[in-house]
C-alpha cells in the first residue's frame, strides 16, 4: 500500500468546496484511488453528493444522542458511498450556540482512537468550513494530520482575501508541523480577468493555480440530484474537468509553505487585474461623498 | 475542651459570634424554617425519592472524581526531574495542587501558563512560549509534563506545535524535553488523563529499537498508595528479577525531612524509560487507568502484557504466579510465609466480616480489588459505586459477582454520583461504607461507619503511606476494615454490657 495522504480543502464559505472536493474526490475514486472524506463543517454537507443523502448523520448528532462519544461504534458513523468512497461528517451545533471548532477537534480524535485511519486508504480528504476561524478548524492541519491543503478560490475579492488567511493560517502549523500549501483551485465566477488573476495570487503565495474550474451548470444539475457530476454524466466536459484535477492532485509535486501578502498588497492586485479602466476617478471614494 | 483554649477547630464553629453569623445569614438568604427543611430532609430518604433521584439525567451531584489534568501530573511526576505543566489557567493547577498536598501532606511541584481571556480569544500560544521559559528558568527541569485544561482544549490549542515554535525561538533549549498530552476534562476523569500523560510519555521516550534484556516493566496505574511502590520492589528484589517501574512518584510524595526541599526526588529514570521497550514483559496493576498504554505496550512495543488487580488474597496470588511465569524464576519462599501469615491473619477476623453489608466507592480498579477482598472476606459489597465507570468496568464487576454467587444480592451502579450513593444507603442501609475522604458526609447523613480506603484522604493523615497491595498490603486494608467495624461495635455498645474487652 502507498503512503496515506492526507490533504484538506478550506475556503470562503460558499465559494464550492464540498462540490468541488467531492466531485474531485469522485474522479479519484474512477481512477481506483481509496478515499476517506471526514466532512469538518457543522451543515455536515461534505458528504451528500457521494452519499446521495440529504445529510450524513454526524459525530456529534450521535455523540448527543448516545450520551458520549465513547458510546460510539466506527460503524455507526463511517458510510460508504459512491465507488466505495468512504464518508464521515463531524458535524457540530446549531448556528448561534456552542463551539463547532470543540466538535472537529472531537470527530478527528474519534475517528483516530478508533482507527478509522488504519484501514487501507490513499487519501483521507477533510472539507472545512470557510476561513480557520479557530483551533478547532486547524485541527485537521496540525502535526501528523493533512500535510496537503488544497484553496478553493475565485476571482472576487474576498474569496481571495480568504485564500491568503487560510494560507496564514497555515504558516502558522507550516514550521511546526510538516503541513504544505498544494495550490490554488479556481472554482470560475466569470469575474475579470479570473485566470490571470488568481494565478497571480498563487504566485505571491509561492505556490500554484493547479487547476481552473470552469463554471458549467451541469454541476447544478447534479446537484439536484444529490450526485457528482462524475456519477450523473460521466461524459460531459465538466466531470473531465474535475478528472484533470483529480491526476494533478495525485501527481502534484510542489508543496511549499505559503507567503501569505499584506492586505495592501493584495488590494493592488486586485486593482491591477479588475479595474480595467484606467481613469476611474471614484477609486476609494464612496459613491455619494 | 481541654488543650483547646482560644479558638480549636473542634469548637470554633458553636461559638455563640458563628451562630449569629449562620442565623443572620440565613435570615438574609430568606431561608426555610428548620421545620420544613427537616421535612424535605426526611423525604429524601423516602424510596419514592430515591426513584425519582435515579432518573435524574441533566444534572451530576458530587461526583466520586477529579478532572483528567489531574491523573496527568501524577503520571508526569513520576519521571525524574520532570515538572508538571498544565497549558491553562491558575486556577486549575491549583486545585490540582492543593488535592495532592492535603492528602500526601507534601509540596506537590507544578505550574501553569495562566491563561485567561485574552489567551481564549487569541490563542495560547504566547502563555506557553512565556511559561516554558519561566518555568525553565526557575526550576530547571529536564522534562516538562504538560497537559491542558478545559480552555485551552476549547479553543483548540495545539499544543506540541506550540512547543515546537518555543524551541524553534529559543525560548527553552532545544534538548529540554517537552511531553504533551491532551486532557480535556468534560471526557473521562484523573484516571483518563493519567493515561494519556503516561501514554504520552512512553511514546516520546519509548525507543522501540532498543536492545532486548530481561527486566520486566511495571506499571502501577493512578495509585496513590506511596506504600505500594516500596511493597512491589521489595517484591521483585525477593524473586531476584530486575524490574524497571513506569512512573514512580513514591520518592516524591514520600520526602524526608531533612531540611532541604528539592523540586525533585526520584522518579522513574528516563534513560530506562527509553529501554523499556526492549523488555522481556511488562505488569499491569491496574487496567482502567491505563488502557491507552496498555494497548501501546501490547502492540508497538509487542510485549507479553499481565494486566493483574493485585489487591486482595487471590490478587496477589495471580500476580506472583505472573511474575513466576514470565520470569521463569520460583516463587520465593518468604512470600509463601507470608501468604500464610495473610490467610491466619484473615481467619482471625473472618467472623466479624463475614455477613456485613458494605457499599464500596472509588476509583475502577481499587473498587473492583476491595469488592473482591471483601467478597475474599465473606463481606456483602451490596452496593458498588464507581462515578468514572465505563462498560467493561460494569461487565467484569458483574462476572465476579457470579463467580461468588452475589450477583442477586450486590450491584453495581456505574456512572452515579454521591447524591445517588445517599438515597441508596437510606433505603437500602449499608452496615459500612468504604470511601475517600467526601464520602464521610454520606456517611455522616446516613449515620454509616466510613473506612477511609481511596483517594483522596484528607482528613486522616498517614494512611497512603501504607501499601494495599500484596500480602502486607492485605493485612493493611484487613485492619483498615476489621477494626473500623470493631471501632463501631464499641461505638455502638459502650453504654451497656455488650461492651467488651475482648472482640
Amino acid at each position: 500500500m502507498a503512503k496515506l495522504r492526507q490533504i484538506a480543502f478550506y475556503g470562503k464559505g460558499g465559494i464550492g468546496k464540498s462540490t468541488t472536493s467531492q466531485n474531485t474526490i469522485a474522479a479519484m475514486a474512477e481512477m481506483g484511488k481509496k478515499v476517506m472524506i471526514v466532512g469538518c463543517d457543522p451543515k455536515a454537507d461534505s458528504t451528500r453528493l457521494i452519499l446521495h443523502t440529504k445529510a450524513q448523520a454526524t459525530i456529534m448528532e450521535l455523540a448527543a444522542e448516545a450520551g458520549s462519544v465513547e458510546d460510539l461504534e466506527l460503524d455507526d458513523v463511517l458510510k460508504e458511498g459512491f465507488l466505495g468512497i468512504k464518508c464521515v461528517e463531524a458535524g457540530g451545533p446549531e448556528p448561534g450556540v456552542g463551539c463547532a471548532g470543540r466538535g472537529v477537534i472531537t470527530a478527528i480524535n474519534f475517528l483516530e482512537e478508533e482507527g478509522a485511519y488504519e484501514e487501507e486508504l490513499d487519501f483521507v480528504s477533510y472539507d472545512v468550513l470557510g476561513d480557520v476561524v479557530c483551533g478547532g478548524f486547524a485541527m485537521p492541519i496540525r502535526e501528523g494530520k493533512a500535510q496537503e491543503i488544497y484553496i478553493v478560490a475565485s476571482g472576487e475579492m474576498m474569496a481571495m482575501y480568504a485564500a491568503n488567511n487560510i494560507s496564514r493560517g497555515i504558516l502558522k502549523y507550516a514550521n511546526s508541523g510538516g503541513v504544505r500549501l498544494g495550490g490554488i483551485i479556481c472554482n470560475e465566477r466569470k469575474t475579470d480577468r479570473e485566470r490571470e488573476l488568481v494565478s497571480e495570487l498563487a504566485k505571491r503565495l509561492s505556490s500554484q493555480m493547479i487547476h481552473f474550474v470552469p463554471r458549467d451548470n451541469v454541476v447544478q444539475h447534479a446537484e439536484l440530484r444529490r450526485m457528482t457530476v462524475v456519477e450523473y454524466d460521466p461524459s460531459c466536459k465538466q466531470a473531465d474537468e474535475y478528472r484533470a484535477l483529480a491526476n494533478k492532485i495525485i501527481n502534484n509535486q510542489l508543496f511549499v509553505i505559503p507567503t501569505p501578502v499584506t492586505m495592501q498588497e493584495l488590494e493592488d492586485l486586485l486593482m491591477e487585474y479588475g479595474i480595467l479602466k484606467e481613469d476611474d476617478e471614484n477609486i476609494g471614494k464612496s459613491k455619494t461623498a | 475542651m481541654k488543650g483547646c483554649e482560644g479558638i480549636c477547630n473542634i469548637t470554633m464553629f458553636n461559638e455563640e459570634s458563628y451562630k449569629t453569623l449562620f442565623n443572620n445569614k440565613k435570615n438574609y438568604e430568606d431561608g426555610h424554617d428548620d421545620k420544613k427543611v427537616k421535612s424535605v430532609l426526611e423525604y429524601t430518604k423516602t424510596k419514592e425519592y430515591m426513584e425519582k433521584n435515579f432518573s435524574r439525567e441533566a444534572v451530576v451531584i458530587n461526583p466520586l472524581k477529579a478532572c483528567q489534568p489531574l491523573g496527568a501530573f501524577y503520571a508526569a511526576i513520576g519521571f525524574e526531574n520532570t515538572l508538571p505543566y498544565l497549558h491553562g489557567s491558575q486556577g486549575c493547577a491549583a486545585y490540582f495542587r492543593s488535592h495532592f498536598s492535603r492528602h500526601f501532606k507534601e509540596p506537590f511541584p507544578a505550574v501553569s501558563d495562566s491563561m485567561t481571556e485574552d489567551a481564549a480569544v487569541f490563542g495560547g500560544h504566547k502563555n506557553i512560549y512565556e511559561g516554558l521559559k519561566n518555568s525553565y528558568k526557575l526550576y530547571k527541569p529536564e522534562i516538562i509534563g504538560m497537559c491542558t485544561s478545559c480552555m485551552a482544549e476549547v479553543i483548540g490549542d495545539d499544543i506540541s506545535s506550540f512547543v515546537n515554535n518555543a524551541k524553534s525561538q529559543g525560548d527553552i533549549p532545544k534538548d529540554v524535553d517537552v511531553v504533551t498530552a491532551h486532557t480535556p476534562s468534560f471526557v473521562g476523569s484523573h484516571i483518563t488523563g493519567y493515561d494519556n500523560m503516561l501514554y504520552e510519555f512512553i511514546k516520546y521516550f519509548g525507543d522501540e529499537l532498543s536492545a532486548k534484556h530481561e527486566k520486566i516493566n511495571v506499571f502501577l496505574g493512578f495509585d496513590t498508595y506511596v506504600g505500594d511502590f516500596t511493597e512491589i520492589k521489595r517484591i521483585f528484589s525477593l524473586f531476584g528479577v530486575e524490574y524497571t517501574i513506569i512512573s514512580d512518584p513514591s520518592e516524591m510524595l514520600n520526602s524526608p525531612a531533612d531540611g532541604n526541599y528539592k523540586m525533585f526526588r526520584g522518579g522513574t529514570k528516563i534513560e530506562e524509560l527509553k529501554k523499556a521497550p526492549g523488555a522481556k514483559g511488562a505488569i499491569f496493576l491496574q487496567t482502567y487507568s491505563m488502557s491507552k498504554t496498555i494497548q501501546h505496550v501490547k502492540n508497538q512495543w509487542g510485549q507479553v502484557a499481565r494486566i493483574i488487580n493485585p489487591i486482595g488474597l487471590k490478587g496477589f496470588d495471580d500476580l506472583l504466579v505472573a511474575i513466576s511465569e514470565l520470569t521463569g524464576k520460583e516463587i520465593p519462599e518468604e512470600l509463601k510465609s507470608e501468604r500464610g501469615k495473610f490467610v491466619d491473619a484473615i481467619t482471625d477476623s473472618y467472623y466479624h466480616v463475614y455477613g456485613k453489608r458494605f457499599a464500596v466507592t472509588g476509583d475502577p480498579d481499587i473498587a473492583y480489588g476491595l469488592t473482591r477482598f471483601i467478597l475474599e472476606l465473606g463481606g456483602e459489597p451490596v452496593h458498588i459505586l464507581v462515578t468514572n465507570a465505563n462498560k467493561k468496568f460494569t461487565k467484569e464487576m458483574n462476572k465476579l459477582l457470579e463467580e461468588f454467587s452475589k450477583e442477586d444480592s450486590c450491584k453495581v451502579y456505574p456512572e452515579k454520583d454521591m447524591w445517588h450513593l445517599r438515597s441508596l444507603m437510606f433505603v437500602e442501609p449499608v452496615d459500612y461504607l468504604i470511601g475517600n475522604t467526601f464520602t464521610k458526609l454520606v456517611a455522616r447523613d446516613t449515620d454509616t461507619p466510613l473506612i477511609r480506603i481511596g483517594f483522596p484522604i484528607f482528613d486522616r493523615h498517614h494512611l497512603h503511606r501504607y501499601p494495599v497491595i500484596g500480602y502486607q498490603g492485605g493485612i493493611n486494608l484487613l485492619n483498615w476494615i476489621v477494626n473500623g467495624i470493631l471501632e463501631d461495635i464499641d461505638n455502638k455498645t459502650k453504654d451497656s454490657s455488650n461492651f467488651d474487652i475482648v472482640r
